[in-house]
């Protein structure tokens, strides 16, 4: 590892996680573990329609099962206001308007919830309420051929384009035409969502499992039509979230039923549910063309990509984007096309965008390499663009070649046999593939309390959320260097809604956010105190708020960069495929906390093996519905598909961070599933272009020539 | 005739009699969570099909999602809060805090409680899916990462903290303390040094045509 | 889940009488499968009679060589068990390859027999199955049947059997004993299994309210020499999507004595006699080993998308023998 540039020493050294030994001896309360007295316990029932009406639910009976108190339905729910802009700058999915029509537009969508005083009591009321339903025909098939698919920008243009894009393929010694797709897949955090939501002296209070609570705070108030200053959410520990973690059916249901109860009520969400109702990954299609000249440089680049969304939400799954910002072409075009299907709406999960969308692209990059009789590494660094492809904005760092050089040394790349199929340990056939790897690197408005209290310590407050990464232990190490003193010294409170904005535990700019407003509030901290008027028992507090600052910032191509690096083993005779090892090598900002670091890295890379060879929810044309959706027919990966990984990272401060933090949540899978499908390639000689590389695929392809 | 269909209970918990009256669908899951207070131990799928609820039962690992309540009278119950001596972490726990085994945290009691039965099943020569010969000639395997991988697979992580778990496990099973690491090579500079010998490996084999 | 009553039973009689008394009530052992079906819905019972604690919880070692095993011992301990490890590697292997170490320590020999299947369209009470609801119909024949059955399956149910353990039993010729109000039983484990013609929810010939007290394994000498290779979606913990038992007894480069089994292609354990027949005296080669799995697999009848199963178990047989062979010429 490159000796980080020191601050002031706690930043950059490994520490423990600050509650780690509440999470190790089950201290640590998640969401659906603070008691309360008189809790009544929600089960929300889900439409086995895949589309149409409610004719009527059947409340009567349930309601005199033992210990029921209510049913809540479209009939009887309270009305919520979705016409809004939340937080982060957009409007509501109107899943979250629970009960308000007898539109059903997808199977598991809530129709009721059934409240009673126990869970066992509200589960078998839940699941003996009869509903009817006047069913339509649903449409849940996706493919390529759809003529209603049509552009969405999401959080970027749906297209970007340059150049002739048929001249340039026309003119090119090489082409690469090659279909790609990937499936729908699930976050499945370990901590199924849950709330537990009651009204405590005029205010809601609502206990949470979310990726940033003022963030949920605010949607909750909205939707209720409620003052801002009367919702509080709290969110202390969070068991994984990866993007699922934001306002979902569960905290409406809650706030719903408390409300009309008046005693606290618990809804947690069960794993079959959580097929329906957390949100996913929208399956892909993706087609890239590349066309190069005969030492690989790249004359023409397109990627397309299709993806789906439900008929009541627009959320596009921007798998082209990668491209704009790692390789640039003469003729350069991406596009991110969507439609509208009867299924529920996807929403963000691990790198939206840049995970399926470099698994097409990295690996079209390893068939081009391969026509061109070229070595991959080589042809991306034949390929780094000087500035943006797109853009043409310059790049606030880019180290991506460093990445692939250092990476290539410890992996012992040099020495490869470029030819597939040349290495055999036993029944298994070895290959190594390798791919790079691209984040955006933001930052989000934050607001942060730091108060010097009179015994000498601090309390940092700010509404943060610590969904495994670490944030809590890496913003404890912060305020201790910008403070000058040491970490035991400073006590980080976070997941509290009460302690102001601050941005979410999303697109790996969570740890970056926060720690800039907690740095800018204890240089002013620092010079408060300097002043010496001394401590008054309260302590003096100061209170930061980044929204300027980060507005200020210069444009420009910011991201984390990687290289990947995999060696599989493929039973050509079962089908199965066994990663042998892995490294990855970043170039992510600085890195706050190693020991938290490598984590959040080789998570991803793990997310990327779990991608590579498992993860694949499979939807019933029939029914419109899930079959499997649980833990066991919904694979993610084990302990036995896990082999020992490998992340690194170079010295890459960001120059514009007080801090010079990128972020490093997402990255890590980022190229993993490509590194992994070129090393198939290499040890079988068969190009799988579809994910997961299930054994049945590796069987049907054989190996030698012909590609799956 | 309609049989009750609750009943009180006595349930031997982490050393403690806990009596309570159940519904005979309660699992030891939701008794322990709901009921006892005790919500260390997780719920993560509710069907057996993540570890996350693990606890050991008469010291046997076992998944209480599965597990009624009213069926685990009698027998002796030990949970992630049962663990710990006083102050003094159980060396499974102190491992998985020394070397980060574990991002989220709710897979984590399941992890350990699991990890600690696996020591122990170890211990007591049981062969594993991945051990080569399971006759009771050949002897017990010794504690690999490849066996400790096999052994833990019913934990799921969706974190992805499987590989500095398996360190943890191997320290702790290894009996090594942090002090004592401090001076050595750690497990997981092993490991590294593992990922780089096998490139070199790689390369060596690079020439040889074996397909 | 409805309310259910609940009764600990201490003695065999007194477990066969309670359930013979109401067909509405359910044998609980390790409640790994029946638990979970009662959760999603599948299962309804109004009474559960826990059978862990009969005195059935032992292995004992025959004189002539065989094993009689207790239908409440563990997985686990079944695994562990040294005379099962010496004397029928394979069955250990089996166990240890099934579900996880946590469920392994729950559930029985008995209730592993018995598991239902793991089809997704089962185990949904809000889709058909004509296992679960006769006559409703079979969703998986033309929507999601990846891992459903190839051998033994009808245009009524494509479903297969998850159990790993009874595989290796169905290749060592185990019998079932089982016990009724009306008195004992015994089937052998090939036996158990109805065939499933249009009567998939009939999965067992056990009589109404049976218990099945434990399983005798003939002494095997041919079975020391014996493997369960699994193969699954994921390296662990999964249901397999094939898998083998097999022993060899190679003499001179002959088959003297050959048991083949085969997991997940088929609504119960499937014994694959006709490999067998072909062994029986062949050469002990590859030629012979393809010959024998094609001459099983002759007659599966596979759906589109899996078709697979026969090239993996094909490739599957061929690889196990062919290693038990080489093992043998040490």
């Amino acid at each position: 590892m490159t000796a980080p540039t020191a601050l002031r020493g706690a930043v950059g050294t490994a520490h423990a996680r600050v509650e780690g030994r509440d999470k190790v001896t089950g201290a640590a309360r998640y969401a659906a573990e603070i008691p309360f007295a008189e809790l009544a316990h929600g089960w929300l029932v889900l439409s086995t329609a895949a589309r149409g009406r409610i004719r009527s639910v059947e409340a009567g009976p349930v309601l005199d099962m033992p210990g029921v108190l209510t049913v809540l339905h479209h009939g009887t729910a309270p009305r919520v206001d979705s016409e809004y802009i939340g937080m982060l700058g957009v409007p509501p999915d109107p899943s979250v308007a629970l009960f308000q029509n007898d539109r059903v537009p997808h199977a598991g969508w809530p129709v009721a919830l059934v409240v009673a005083e126990t869970s066992e009591q509200a589960r078998e009321a839940a699941e003996a309420l009869v509903v009817h339903y006047e069913e339509e025909p649903h449409d849940i098939g996706f493919d390529a051929g759809r003529t209603d698919a049509y552009p969405v920008d999401g959080h970027m243009p749906a297209v970007t384009e340059k150049g002739d894009l048929a001249a340039r393929l026309a003119e090119s010694a090489v082409v690469v035409d090659a279909e790609y797709t990937t499936p729908e897949e699930h976050h499945n955090p370990m901590e199924p969502h849950a709330a537990t939501a009651r009204w405590d002296g005029g205010r809601l209070d609502v206990v949470d499992s979310n990726q940033g609570s003022t963030w949920v705070a605010d949607e909750l108030c909205k939707l209720f039509s409620l003052d801002p200053a009367s919702v509080r959410v709290r969110s202390e520990h969070v068991g994984g979230g990866f993007g699922s973690k934001g306002v979902r059916a569960h905290q409406v249901a809650a706030v719903m039923a408390s409300t009309l109860l008046q005693r606290p009520v618990r809804v947690v969400l069960t794993r079959r549910q959580m097929f329906s109702l957390a949100g996913y990954r929208s399956p892909t299609i993706q087609r890239v063309r590349l066309g190069a000249d005969p030492d690989g440089r790249l004359r023409a680049l397109e990627h397309e990509s299709l993806s789906l969304t439900s008929t009541v939400y627009e959320f596009v799954e921007p798998s082209a984007g990668v491209a704009r910002a790692m390789y640039d072409a003469d003729a350069h075009r991406t596009a991110n096309q969507v439609v509208r299907l009867d299924v529920p709406t996807p929403t963000w999960m691990r790198a939206p965008g840049e995970a399926p969308g470099s698994f097409a692209l990295e690996s079209a990059l390893d068939e081009l390499a391969e026509k061109c009789r070229i070595d991959p590494i080589a042809l991306r660094v034949r390929n780094e663009p000087g500035t943006g492809p797109v853009s043409g904005l310059p790049f606030s760092s880019r180290n991506l070649v460093a990445c692939f050089e250092e990476g290539a040394r410890r992996f012992g790349w040099a020495d490869r046999d470029p030819r597939p199929g040349m290495r055999r340990d036993g029944r298994w056939l070895l290959g190594t593939g390798t791919a790079a790897a691209s984040f955006p690197a933001g930052a989000g408005p934050s607001t942060a309390a730091l108060t010097a209290e009179a015994d000498g310590s601090f309390t940092v407050r700010i509404a943060a959320s610590d969904i495994g990464t670490g944030a809590r232990t890496a913003l404890t190490l912060i305020a201790a260097d910008a403070l000058e003193t040491a970490p035991e010294r400073v006590r980080v409170r976070i997941g509290d809604s009460d302690f102001g904005p601050a941005m979410i535990a999303g697109g790996s700019m969570g740890t970056r956010s926060w720690a800039w407003a907690i740095t800018v509030a204890a240089g002013e901290l620092r010079e408060r105190l300097a002043a010496g008027n001394g401590i008054p028992p309260e302590g003096v507090t100061v209170r930061s708020d980044t929204t300027a600052a980060i507005g200020a910032l210069a444009q420009k191509e910011r991201h984390s960069f990687g290289a990947q690096f995999a060696e599989v083993a493929v039973d050509a005779g079962t089908g199965e495929v066994r990663v042998r090892r892995m490294l990855g090598i970043f170039a992510a900002g600085r890195i706050v906390n190693p020991l938290t670091a490598r984590g959040q890295l080789v998570g991803g890379m793990t997310w990327g093996i779990s991608m590579a060879l498992h993860e694949e929810a499979v939807r019933d044309r029939v029914s419109g519905g899930h079959v499997g959706a649980d833990l066991a027919g919904y694979h993610v990966a084990s302990h036995a598909d896990v082999p020992h990984i490998e992340a690194d990272w170079i010295d890459d401060p960001d120059p514009d961070d007080p801090v010079g933090i990128k972020g490093i949540g997402e990255i890590g899978i980022v190229g993993a599933a490509a590194a992994i499908a070129n090393a198939v390639r290499h040890a079988t000689g068969v190009r799988h272009r579809s994910l997961p590389i299930r054994p049945d695929r590796v069987l049907a392809a054989g190996t030698g020539a012909q590609d799956a | 005739m309609t049989p009750p269909t609750s009943s009180a209970i006595t349930l031997h918990i982490n050393g403690e009699k806990r009596t309570l009256p159940v519904d005979h669908r309660t699992t030891l899951l939701d008794a322990l969570r709901e009921k006892l207070d005790l919500t260390g131990t997780k719920k993560g799928c509710d069907q057996g099909q993540c570890g996350a609820c693990t606890v050991l039962l008469d010291g046997r690992r076992t998944v209480s999602c599965l597990q009624l309540a009213v069926a685990a009278e009698g027998r002796e119950i030990t949970t992630i809060e049962g663990m710990a001596e006083g102050d003094r972490l159980h060396p499974v726990q102190q491992a998985f805090l020394d070397l980060d085994g574990y991002q989220c945290g709710y897979c984590t009691p399941g992890q350990i409680c699991s990890a600690v039965a696996v020591i122990e099943e170890h211990a007591a020569g049981w062969p594993s899916a991945v051990t080569d010969d399971v006759r009771p000639e050949a002897g017990p395997p010794p504690l690999t990462p490849e066996e400790i991988r096999e052994r833990m697979s019913g934990n799921l992580c969706r974190c992805g903290a499987y590989v500095s778990i398996v360190e943890a496990v191997a320290r702790a099973a290894a009996g090594r303390t942090t002090a004592e690491s401090a001076g050595h090579p750690t497990v997981e500079a092993a490991g590294r040094t593992a990922v780089e010998a096998a490139g070199r490996a790689t390369a060596a084999k690079a020439g040889e045509a074996a397909a | 889940m409805r309310e259910f009553g609940y009764r600990r039973v201490l003695d065999v009689s007194g477990a066969v009488a309670l359930l013979d008394a109401d067909p509405d009530a359910r044998f609980l052992g390790g409640g790994t499968n029946l638990v979970d079906l009662m959760k999603t819905g599948v299962e309804r019972p109004a009474r559960l009679v826990d059978i862990r604690e009969l005195p059935l919880d032992r292995i004992e070692s025959a004189p002539d060589g065989g094993l009689r095993i207790g239908a409440t011992v563990t997985n686990s301990d079944l695994a562990a068990h040294p005379e099962v490890r010496r004397r029928y590697p394979a069955l250990a292997q089996a166990v240890l390859a099934g579900a996880s170490g946590q469920l392994r320590n729950m559930a029985t020999v008995g209730g592993n027999l018995l598991q239902r299947t793991r089809c997704g369209y089962f185990a949904d009470v809000t889709k058909p199955c004509n296992k679960r609801v006769p006559g409703s119909g079979c969703p998986a024949i033309g929507g999601d049947h990846r891992n459903h059955a190839i051998l033994g399956a009808s245009d009524h149910c494509v479903a297969t059997h998850p159990s790993d353990m009874g595989v290796a039993l169905t290749a060592f010729d185990a019998v079932v004993s089982y016990e009724t109000a009306a008195g004992p039983g015994e089937l052998p484990l090939t036996d158990l299994y109805l065939p499933v013609g249009d009567t998939p929810h009939r999965e067992t010939a056990l009589p109404p309210g049976a218990l099945i007290t434990g399983v005798t394994l003939p002494p095997a000498p041919v079975a020391a020499h014996s493997r369960y290779r699994k193969v699954r979606e994921r390296a662990s913990y999964a249901f397999a999507i094939g898998s083998v038992a097999a022993a060899l007894d190679v003499r001179d480069g002959v088959v003297r004595d050959a048991r083949l089994a085969f997991g997940a292609v088929a609504s119960r354990p499937w014994r694959a006699t006709r490999a067998e027949a072909l062994l029986a005296g062949a050469p002990a080669d590859a030629a012979t080993f393809a010959a024998a799995a094609d001459a099983e697999l002759a007659a599966a009848r596979p759906l589109p998308d899996n078709a697979y199963k026969g090239t993996l178990m094909r490739n599957l047989v061929v690889a196990v023998l062919t290693e038990l062979a080489k093992e043998a010429g040490r």
